[in-house]
């Protein structure tokens, strides 16, 4: 399955603890596609996803938003 | 085999936490980390709506330090319990708004929770890397009990830059754990410490000056008593304290204060709060934008506008022309004479 997470206009580490909860949900295999606008998010959700184990399929750019792509591993 | 036992550690983003990891990894003990967010955090990112520190790197140094030391980080959102924390200090504040062995305790009573909840996967004991005298509020030789009996942790907590100046904790007693192994430093040198990242190769970690958050830098907490002295009430709100850290924040009269981005970066930021707040910006020169929070009186637009146009190009024009943006309302067009330096007073600035 694939999902949306709106974490626009969240500062780091908003998006991130957003993201690991949403996660925490999902089952292995599922994708997440998070929307944000802090730069900072470029970063911090793709090393979360390594040290959790996470793969992130995509960064992009979307309408001005950053769209980081994860998808569920553990 | 041997049972494994593993430790829960309280992650910061600075060195002492990390060396505490480390120290325990040497032993084979596995570790993971949690990191509270209370809102305050110091987040090299705030910084980032800045246009002068778009360079610096923009890293949370939590996450860093969990992928340095290859352990899992788990992020806590405790934006809303903290509030009690810095509302109600039972110990009080430090030289700040810091009620830092408040903070603590709150902290290492939800690791005691994350422990009871995660136990059945083996964890059974929180490491911190706290150093006795280390910060003249919370890590002193008369506080570490303190932290240890009030959040519940008691024996399961260990120290392991210092725990050779303490009791044996548990996990000591119980030899999960080689005491001898462990560290005895003391007060606020911080050579030993940096001794140990040598020895164990780490660098380019961070070292903030202050401490973990917002609320031990003066100018901080200043804006913070102001803004609950101008509402008459202690309650904020995540957007609040995100606002302290933006721009120059004025307060012309008791009911209102404006915040004034302080350049481009800053203003694309408070673009994002005009849906909330009543906003004003020149419209005939460049400008900053300016949100003002408060209940203002719409007799005073005119004034708080000339205090803005003071911080735009039309700061020596005879007239500027202003947008005020109401949140639901018409938009006003304003045109005023900007303030001069010296009309715009010293004790308005937060
Ligand atoms: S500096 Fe801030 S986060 Fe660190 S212990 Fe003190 S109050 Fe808590």
């Amino acid at each position: 399955m694939r999902y949306e997470l709106d974490a626009r206009r969240m500062l780091c580490p908003m998006p991130v603890i957003k993201a690991q909860n949403k996660i925490k949900d999902l089952a292995v295999g599922d994708i997440l596609d998070i929307f944000c606008t802090d730069p900072g998010a470029l970063n911090d959700i793709p090393a979360w996803a390594r040290i959790n184990g996470h793969v992130v399929l995509e960064t992009s750019e979307q309408d001005g938003d950053i769209v980081v792509t994860v998808q569920v591993n553990e | 085999m041997e049972e494994q036992h593993k430790a829960v550690a309280l992650i910061s983003g600075g060195l002492d936490s990390m060396l505490a990891v480390k120290v325990l990894q040497e032993q084979g003990i596995e570790v993971e980390g949690i990191n509270f967010y209370t809102g305050f955090c110091v987040e090299g990112h705030t910084h980032a709506i800045r246009n002068k520190d778009k360079d610096k790197q923009k890293r949370n140094n939590a996450l860093w330090v969990a992928e340095q030391l290859g352990i899992k980080l788990h992020i806590v959102d405790v934006i809303q319990e903290y509030k009690d924390v810095l509302l109600n200090p039972k110990h009080g504040y430090g030289a700040n708004m810091n009620p830092c062995l408040d903070c603590k305790i709150f902290m290492v009573n939800k690791a005691v929770e994350w422990v009871k909840e995660n136990h059945k996967n083996g964890f059974d004991f929180i490491i911190t890397g706290e150093v006795i005298g280390q910060r003249p509020m919370s890590q002193r030789k008369q506080t570490m009990p303190i932290v240890a009996a009030e959040s519940g942790a008691d024996d399961i907590l260990l120290r392991p830059l210092c725990a050779k100046n303490l009791p044996a904790t548990k996990p000591e007693l119980e030899g999960w754990v080689d005491r001898e192994k462990l560290h005895d430093f003391s007060g606020r040198s911080r050579k030993p410490q940096m001794a140990l990242a040598k020895k164990y190769g780490f660098t380019d970690y961070a070292s903030p000056a202050g401490g973990c958050c917002f609320l031990t830098d003066k100018n901080y907490s200043d804006k913070l008593v102001d803004l609950w002295k101008g509402r008459g009430s202690r309650e904020y709100e995540m957007d609040d304290i995100m606002l302290l850290k933006v721009g120059r924040h004025l307060r012309p009269k008791g009911e209102y204060k404006l915040i004034i981005a302080r350049d481009a970066g800053e203003s694309k930021y408070l673009e994002g709060y005009r849906k909330q707040y009543t906003s004003i910006q020149a419209t005939s020169h460049n400008g900053p934008l300016a949100l003002i929070d408060g209940d203002i009186d719409p007799e005073d637009y005119s004034h708080a506008a000339s205090i803005v146009a003071r911080y735009g190009q039309g700061r020596d024009a005879d007239e500027v022309e202003v947008l005020v943006s109401i949140p639901n309302q018409e938009k006003q067009n304003l045109k005023v004479q900007p303030l001069s330096s010296e009309q715009v007073l010293e004790d308005w600035h937060i």
